[in-house]
């Protein structure tokens, strides 16, 4: 195992590769496909030849320490990047493509929402970057607002919200446009137990209609409520399977073991 | 559809933060109003000591415009000039008079010269006076009513490119701008946006400025009220497009306050606001340059040499070319965001 950084995942013991294998044979129809992806700032490798395909209506997870290059990594499929090495394609379109954007929703790490604005005003400007508007829009800012349980702040402005409120704010413009893909960033970071367990259920729910989900998080808990995770430490993604493999691949009792142990890392 | 959401967006923004309104409209009026009392009066009256001086000739120079006040003797007036209670000291010396300036101001030095050489009126007398009149302007005009319309397209410029420029880092350095990049946005729908937003509130502040300067503070104006409108409209286009590209360069508000010696005090001495004349011709050829120049140049021509459209269209075509050309160099910066 302690060669595996540096190599990729068709390097592994033989064990480890099964989980590879699995990693390459999508459900259904592909969302995403990753092919030798790597992309380096200044000289400095931040990710190195990625290869991935997740599935139509799978929830993945991608799991590392923050500075892995996860963020890095959602944003080059999110499209909102130089173009990097490599070919990513999503929903059967090569990355970069203006319009393939129609199909996704993003949430950051950041809020990245207008303080001087209602929660229905930046719903609304949102809104109308996808090109919703009239009936159609007020219709999604209600049930965009409902599942995220901000109803009843749509008036208020942004800058009175507090952590929480705003991190909901944020999923529910990535939401606004029922998007196919849906691509968040740490969406529970800040976020108390209560809502985290409620966020989670509205995810799972959105997955059950059909909507991919690829997320980051260095939670070891929630990467067990994906369907399928990615290990990613140093650029390199050292490990993809269900919860459930990678423990077994690593002989171990909790993802954060499997974690440490397929990660590459000495723990 | 985009550009409309985006210039809502903006002008949402914009009325809800009433300070930020405040710098926009208050701020120019207020300085402007400043600079009017400053520089507006008739002039500075010399005052002038007046060392065992013949009647006659401290009373022609009373009539002419100095303040004349005698002294017993010249160790007396000198101190009064060492504490800068006069202006300059006029004696006899070998029968003839003699002037010591203070010095340390050329435009009282100026002052005291004038009402020097006014006393020579009389013995001249019998020489042709000729007849003056002005080709522009007026007998006293104020340094005010001059250099005035210069200012008027300052203030436009300078606090239109300090908020389009801080407006548009913002929006990246709170993550909306990536945000905005993740929607099928054109990125020349970005630029679109904010000149229409911000050039909402830029119209209104120009009309505010010219209307205050030449109704309320009564600045010197011979020239049409519209065109200093158009004028001012294209300078914040300018000062919009350059300070929105400008902070493509900039990662914090601060380091867009930075770009404030380097490209606005700069624009200031070339506007026109100081004569340029005496400066090397190379170094003169940088006014091309400037946003400000052509501005400050037309702003003059209107105001006080009366000039119509076609005596600016120049002036216009360039703030124009400018504009767009500013304009098109932030769709390209964008792709620093975003490939496509």
């Amino acid at each position: 195992m302690t060669n595996a950084q540096g190599t990729r995942f068709g390097g592994y013991s033989a064990d480890t590769a099964d989980i590879a294998d699995t990693a390459a044979k999508p459900t259904g129809s592909a969302a995403i496909e990753l092919s030798e992806v790597a992309r380096s700032f200044d000289d400095r490798a931040v990710l190195r030849s990625i290869s991935l395909v997740i599935g139509r209506g799978e929830l993945f997870g991608l799991l590392g320490p923050s500075g892995s290059g996860k963020t890095t990594l959602i944003k080059l499929i999110a499209g909102i990047d130089a173009s990097p090495d490599g070919q990513i394609r999503v929903l059967g379109e090569r990355v970069p493509s203006l319009r393939l954007l129609s199909h996704i929703g993003y949430m950051a790490q950041a809020d990245a929402l207008y303080g001087e604005l209602t929660a229905s005003e930046n719903l609304q400007f949102f809104g109308a970057m996808f090109g919703l508007s009239g009936e159609r829009l007020s219709g999604r800012i209600a049930s965009s607002l409902s599942t995220v349980g901000l109803t009843a702040d749509a008036g208020k402005l942004v800058s009175h919200f507090s952590g929480g409120m705003k991190r909901r704010l944020s999923l529910a413009v990535a939401l606004l446009h029922e998007p196919e893909l849906l691509i968040l960033d740490e969406p529970t970071v800040g976020i108390d137990p209560v809502l985290r367990v409620s966020i989670w259920e509205s995810l799972a729910a959105l997955r059950d209609r059909g909507t991919t989900i690829l997320l980051t998080t260095h939670v070891m808990d929630e990467a067990d409520r994906c369907d399928r995770i990615g290990l990613i430490r140093d650029g390199l993604l050292t490990a993809v399977g269900s919860p459930e493999e990678l423990k077994t691949a690593a002989g171990a009792a909790t993802i954060e073991e499997a974690f440490i142990r397929l990660g590459g890392g000495e723990a | 559809m985009r550009i409309r959401a985006l210039t809502v967006r903006i002008f949402r923004q914009f009325i809800r933060d009433k300070r930020t309104l405040a710098l926009l409209f208050a701020a120019p009026l207020f300085i402007l109003t400043l600079v009017y009392f400053v520089f507006g009066g008739g002039g500075t009256v010399p005052k002038i000591g007046a060392v065992g001086l013949p009647e006659s000739l401290v009373q022609s120079l009373s009539v002419s415009k100095a303040d004349i006040v005698p002294y017993e003797s010249a160790d007396e007036a000198r101190r009064a000039l060492d504490r800068r209670e006069l202006d300059a000291v006029l004696s006899l010396s070998a029968g003839k008079p003699a002037l010591l300036l203070e010095g340390s101001d050329p435009s009282r030095s100026r002052a005291v010269l004038l009402a020097f050489a006014a006393i020579r009126g009389p013995a001249a007398e019998s020489q042709v006076q000729p007849e003056v009149t002005y080709l522009h302007g007026k007998a006293g005009m104020s340094s005010f009513d001059s250099f005035g319309p210069v200012m008027i397209g300052f203030f436009s410029f300078f606090f239109v490119f300090l908020l389009a420029g801080v407006a548009f880092l913002r929006e990246r350095t709170t993550g909306t701008m990536e945000r905005l990049m993740a929607t099928p946005i054109r990125r020349y729908e970005i630029v679109l946006g904010y000149l229409s937003g911000f050039g909402l509130f830029a119209i209104v502040q120009a009309a505010l400025i010219a209307v205050f300067a030449v109704y309320v503070l009564g600045m010197y104006m011979t020239g049409s009220i519209w065109l200093i409108l158009l004028i001012n409209l294209l300078l914040t286009l300018t000062a919009l497009t350059l300070g929105t590209l400008l902070s493509a360069f900039a990662s914090s508000e601060f380091q867009i306050i930075q770009f404030v010696p380097l490209v606005i005090v700069p624009q200031a001495f070339f506007s026109g606001l100081f004569p340029l004349d005496g400066m090397s011709p190379w170094l003169h050829k940088l006014t091309y340059l400037m946003p400000l120049y052509y501005g400050g140049d037309a702003l003059r021509d209107i105001m006080i040499r009366g000039a119509g459209f076609g005596g600016i269209a120049v002036d216009v075509a360039v703030l124009l070319g400018l504009s767009l050309l500013f304009a098109m160099l932030n769709v390209v910066a964008l792709k620093k965001q975003r490939a496509i």
